[in-house]
């Protein structure tokens, strides 16, 4: 599904990832986590497109396509999806309307028919269930005015509705309560698929406790220090960070 | 929605089709403007007598005034002098030959606006073949308003059938001392609308424009004047959303608004006059007058506007709440792109007691626009009560534009409420790629952005023409990020 090689990325002259590589295979869930400033945001940034990040050599490949070559609506379309860590705010733009032109623009691409407003509306009905959110949610302005943990959860309502091949999902159990994140990762469970790979970018042991990953990679200093099952990540909860930053030291030495 | 806007389209066709048949004495005026201009003027028109004196008292006045300097706009100083006051419409030869001839830019336009290739055109000023439509639906449109009392006709056509309704109001909202541009349209006004809804009666339709016949609605100094009677309804919309060509690159239009007691006028505007080339160049000059006065008490007058167009805009749509209890709102989307400035706001003036007003403007710069809000509440000791509410909201789009907001508050009875917000943002990098990582292109991302923006706008507009305003700003647009 995504196979990362070596990729070096810098951000204002600043060395942010130095040599990464990680394979996601289809239906498999990732887990990347790691210290504050190890890159991981860089990352979920990188993979999804946005400006203001230079790649230096590497390469990401997504279905064996050169991802990083695309801009970020192809890969939006082709179904890379990121769950923001802070999702924008867009005074006036309802939130279905940005949905259905999002919808609509993937099916285009994917040659198929544009669904219309009532099937539309059938579907993303079925997909609030997922989030526990009521209909008016889908009138409102997209984020405005909205809670930390609604924000949230529209990211995941969004990925059910446009149901991504690869979804990032970017710190999403930050600033949430413990039903909030139970709600989330219920939806993320939910969503779990043989053809979906996700891959959740996160500095809290405690999201895996409710999306229980296939693998955990431990990120420091721009590259991956460590991989393992979620074993690893209870390890890491136990021991800290400032274990694997030795650790890392002891790699780049 | 897709059959509204399809009927509209058709319904624009046959007006601008009817255009071409009007008007057949060829005659032109050398440029230059004195007393015989005037007394020409009227005459080619029959006009009556107070007619002629009143342009005519308009004309020394406007001799004596001087062109205004204090708007935030810049061009070459214009020769009053250098202007025909009168011409025939251009003959067959001397329009251009095709749509080879045409600004490129502005076909790309028409096409993406959908407009059909002979109407593209006519709007061009390209001679057409054109077969009039006898039984056309402005004359069916016709009937059914006469029916219910409803007048709605050109100015001219006013003056000679019901002129004791012109001499009451004409001039009375924006008399022709109020302005320079006001006076010099005073004095040589040549086209326009009129409209007259009787006491108690609601105007099933929206007037438009587009229906009017026998007048080509392009006239460079315009004159139109409403007046609903006591509990009456009118709405009325004024203008299109496919850029006109228009060879006069000066516009000084009139309009005056009176709602009588318990009436209520909804005038909507969609502006979008040739905005000149990528460089400003050949882009009209809009210097308009508009204003309403409610007279009565509970009398509502509303404004909608959409400006995208022409070089300059120089426009400041007021309301006197003259009534108890009247209400003066304003609602207004002005886009400057390229060259374009735009120097545009409103007055409210409060004179009766427990008069609201409402001023809601969204200002966009693209490009190396210039966009500035000019808004005056005004409370008169009178006003006993007044409310106002005025958000003005700026939008930047790059780092060359710019965008100016000049709010004047004069409040003479202290038992007034007034709130004033105002926001200048630019559009956020993080709006965009939160947009095209939901998978729309970046056009699509910024035209959906800005249409949120104007939300509150635009829902203030009649449904099919809100449809055409939103397509409208996003191909203004283009371009304008990245």
């Amino acid at each position: 599904m995504l196979k990362i090689s070596d990729l070096k990325v810098t951000v204002d002259g600043k060395a942010i990832l130095n040599g990464l590589s990680l394979d996601v295979g289809p239906g498999e869930v990732h887990a990347i986590m790691g210290p504050n400033g190890s890159g991981k945001s860089t990352l979920a940034n990188v993979i999804a497109g946005r400006d203001g990040y230079e790649v230096t050599s590497g390469s990401v490949s997504f279905m064996g396509n050169d991802l990083l070559s695309m801009a970020p609506e192809d890969r939006a379309r082709e179904g890379v999806f990121l769950a923001f860590q802070y999702p924008v705010e867009i005074p006036g733009v309802a939130n279905i309307a940005l949905l259905k032109e999002g919808l609509n623009a993937a099916r285009r691409h994917r040659g198929e028919p544009e669904l219309d407003a009532l099937d539309f509306l059938k579907l993303v009905r079925e997909k609030l269930k997922l989030v526990e959110m009521k209909e008016e949610f889908l009138s409102r302005s997209v984020n405005e005015g909205f809670s930390g943990g609604e924000k949230k959860r529209n990211e995941i309502f969004q990925m059910a509705v446009l149901e991504p091949s690869l979804a990032v999902l970017d710190e999403t159990d930050s600033g949430l309560d413990i039903d909030a994140l139970k709600t989330v990762a219920g939806g993320v469970n939910a969503l779990r698929s043989e053809d979906r790979s996700i891959i959740l970018v996160t500095h809290y042991q405690r999201l895996l406790d409710y999306i229980v990953p296939d693998k955990v990679h431990v990120l420091a200093q721009g590259k991956i220090v460590r991989s393992g099952d979620k074993r690893l990540a209870l390890d890491l909860e136990e021991r800290g960070y400032g274990w694997i930053d030795t650790a890392a030291d002891a790699a780049t030495a | 929605m897709n059959t509204a806007v399809k009927e509209l389209d058709e319904l624009v066709g046959r007006e601008y089709k009817e255009g071409f048949v009007t008007d057949i004495e060829a005659e032109t005026l050398p440029p230059g403007l004195d007393e015989s201009v005037i007394r020409f003027l009227s005459g080619k028109k029959s006009e009556p007598d107070f007619i002629l004196q009143w342009r005519l008292a308009a004309f020394d006045r406007w001799k004596a005034m001087e062109c205004p300097e204090w708007a935030h706009v810049h061009y070459n100083p214009i020769d009053f002098q250098a202007i025909s006051y009168y011409s025939a419409p251009k003959r067959d030869e001397d329009r251009p030959k095709s749509l080879d001839e045409i600004d490129p830019k502005l076909l790309e336009t028409y096409n993406k606006l959908g407009i059909p290739l002979e109407e593209q055109k006519a709007l061009a000023g390209i001679a057409v073949d054109v077969v009039f439509d006898s039984v056309s639906v402005a004359t069916t449109f016709k009937d059914k308003l006469a029916e219910i009392g409803v007048i709605f006709c050109p100015l001219s056509e006013a003056m000679a059938n019901h002129p004791e309704l012109v001499r009451e109001y004409l001039g009375s909202v924006v008399p022709p001392s109020d302005n320079f541009y006001a006076g010099l349209n005073s004095a040589v006004f040549t086209e326009g609308s009129f409209v007259y809804v009787p006491k108690g009666v609601r105007c099933p339709m929206e007037l438009s424009t587009y229906f009017r016949i026998n007048a080509l609605n392009t006239g460079q100094f315009e004159r139109t004047l409403i007046i609903a009677d006591e509990g009456s309804y009118v709405s009325y919309l004024e203008g299109c959303t496919a850029p006109m060509r228009d060879e006069n690159q000066l516009h000084a239009a009139v309009v005056e608004l009176v709602a009588l007691k318990d009436a209520q006028i909804k005038y909507s505007t969609v502006q979008n006059w040739y905005p000149g080339d990528e460089e400003g160049r050949g882009g009209i000059y809009n210097f308009v007058t508009k204003r309403g006065a409610c007279r009565g008490d509970n009398a509502k007058i509303s404004w909608t506007q959409v400006e995208t167009g022409s070089a300059i805009t120089w426009k400041y749509p007021s309301v006197l709440l003259e009534g108890n209890h009247s209400t003066g709102e304003f609602y207004s989307v002005a886009l400057t792109n390229n060259c374009q400035q735009a120097d545009t706001g409103t007055k409210m003036v409060h004179i009766g007691e427990h008069t609201s007003s409402t001023i809601i403007s969204k200002g966009i710069s693209a490009g190396r626009g210039q966009n500035a809000y000019r808004g005056l509440v005004k409370v008169l000791k009178s006003a006993k009560q007044a409310r106002n509410y005025s958000q003005c909201d700026s939008l930047l789009m790059g780092d060359r534009c710019g965008a100016h907001t000049f709010p004047y508050i004069e409040v003479k009875n202290p038992t007034a409420t007034i709130e004033h917000e105002a926001t200048t943002s630019k559009i956020g990098e993080d709006q965009l790629f939160y947009c095209r990582q939901r998978g729309l292109s970046e056009e699509d991302a910024v035209s959906m952005i800005v249409n949120g923006f104007c939300k509150e706008v635009f829902r203030e507009l009649p449904m099919e023409f809100a449809v055409e305003a939103q397509k409208l700003l996003g191909i203004s647009l283009e371009g304008a990020v990245g």
